[in-house]
């Protein structure tokens, strides 16, 4: 059991660099986010990246026979074509004509375990993300399918009537405020060179590179959680901070945001998992 | 002067105000479609905490118009926000800055994954600068290093301080910042304590 040891040294190492040498003349941030973007660099080797491990297992599950209907995934049309992967998570979230809906990987990698597999959801979606010796399966099929996209282009389709409104719904999300401090996506994403301590802030109000980068770098190995994150957690994880009720897993206000979010980070490139602290 | 409600009646009006203003806001779609997302993706959690996100005169001006709201709505925000500060009884602003700080510096509280009764605290430094020996301060609001000394202790200066914690939007129309008091996350000893780490001589913001 090498990994969780290995997280944690990562951990370390970054929290380290995280509180080294700051000046009130100089913003903390500068120095820590290059410690950081530093540290990047030498472990985006696929070997010392344990998201890969998460791809792996996705690989696996994603041909393994499940369900009633004793069949494996490898049917699931992602929007290219029944397991067609490659670029599908590029342009997902999209309209699926057969749902008439618009659905994100997580809503239609459900769609598919439900409709094709005859698989029982509830038990899935019980461990949507997972915890100490706990894997989530939504988590590695997640990136083992935003893999076969890495190098590509965010490519949102918005064409679909559908697609449009999911894009300007997510927008008018983004900007809602509530819960008890009057929070808001935007409160926190609507500005440049923001952090909150010393956490820098992505301004994702506006489209170009900061929401490509952000965009093009989910799903994600998280140091600090020694798990594979998606953007369902991460999204989840804002609602909470900003004091928000708890959203529904693959519901339809999470994948209006995503639509908005693919739409600000367009053209951007995939390079996932990614690692971050 | 009639008073205009905001939510549904008024949304064409801001929908025009607008049309001057960010060119996407316009394409807003409408507060039914809106609602229905969130009550797919919030609408199973407790009546109380949705009641959270229901949002209140003020708040829905704050995001049709994505916190630029017109003079006109300005002007009655500041109206209807100052009318629900209260102040203290004893007309004592100041508490204990070392109080103030625990305050200050705490971030639990209001999060679905908070036990029930965690005491909340103002997480002050998330967003502004304090103590100026602290480097880990957020930069979204103002820094208040030296805020008491800078004002020179101003009675004046520290009504309206607690009035910015208690409520706001009673001084900037839709703020970023919480309104910590109108929204029960602070109790007045609690503000009176952060008060007293801004302006107390001997807090180390001061220093």
């Amino acid at each position: 059991m090498k990994l969780p040891i290995m997280g944690a040294a990562l951990l370390a190492a970054v929290v380290t660099l995280a509180a080294g040498p700051l000046t009130a003349q100089s913003p903390p941030q500068d120095d820590s986010e290059k410690e950081i973007e530093r540290y990047r660099q030498m472990l985006s080797d696929p070997f010392s990246n344990p998201g890969f491990l998460a791809v792996d297992r996705g690989e696996a599950l994603w041909a393994e026979k499940r369900g009633t209907k004793n069949v494996s995934l490898e049917g699931c049309d992602l929007g290219e074509g029944p397991g067609k992967l490659e670029g599908a998570f590029a342009k997902l979230p999209r309209h699926f004509a057969d749902a008439d809906k618009v659905m994100d990987t997580e809503q239609r990698l459900l769609w598919c375990m439900d409709k094709l597999q005859g698989l029982d959801t509830k038990e899935v979606v019980l461990r949507r993300f997972s915890g100490p010796a706990r894997a989530s399966d939504m988590e590695d099929l997640v990136a083992f399918i935003a893999n076969k996209s890495s190098e590509m282009k965010i490519e949102p389709p918005l064409s679909h009537p559908k697609e449009k409104e999911m894009a300007a719904v997510g927008e008018a999300l983004f900007y809602t405020r509530g819960g008890v401090n009057d929070f808001s996506c935007a409160t926190c994403h609507a500005e440049e060179g923001k952090r909150i301590r010393l956490q820098g802030l992505p301004n994702l109000s506006v489209k170009g590179k900061t929401a490509q980068e952000t965009m093009g770098s989910w799903p994600t190995y998280r140091v600090s959680q020694s798990a594979l994150r998606t953007m369902q957690h991460r999204l989840w994880d804002c609602y909470r901070q900003q004091r928000w009720p708890v959203p529904e897993y693959g519901s339809e206000a999470l994948t209006a945001l995503t639509v908005f979010l693919q739409k600000q980070a367009e053209g951007g490139e995939i390079k996932v998992p990614s690692i971050k602290r | 002067m009639i008073k205009v409600r905001i939510p549904l009646a008024a949304l064409p009006l801001a929908a025009l105000l607008l049309a001057a203003g960010s060119a996407t806001a316009q394409d807003r779609p409408s507060q039914a479609v809106i609602d229905a997302y969130l009550k797919s993706t919030f609408g199973k959690a407790s009546a109380e905490w949705q009641a959270r996100i229901k949002p209140d005169d003020s708040l829905s001006v704050c995001n049709v118009t994505r916190n630029n709201p017109s003079s006109a709505q300005s002007d009655e925000m500041v109206k209807r926000e100052s009318a629900r500060v209260v102040y203290p009884a004893d007309g004592k602003f100041l508490g204990n800055w070392k109080n103030g700080y625990q305050v200050a510096n705490n971030g639990r509280g209001g999060q679905f994954s908070d036990p029930a009764g965690t005491v909340a605290g103002g997480n002050c430094f998330a967003c502004h600068q304090l103590d100026p020996k602290e480097v880990s301060y957020g930069t979204l609001g103002p820094s208040l290093a030296a805020y008491g000394k800078d004002r020179k202790y101003d009675p004046e200066t520290i009504k309206d301080a607690y009035t910015k914690i208690y409520n706001s939007m009673a001084v900037v129309p839709c703020s970023n910042m919480p309104r910590f008091g109108v929204n029960k996350v602070l109790d007045e000893q609690q503000i009176k304590d952060v008060m007293a780490y801004l302006f107390d001589p001997e807090s180390p913001v001061n220093k």
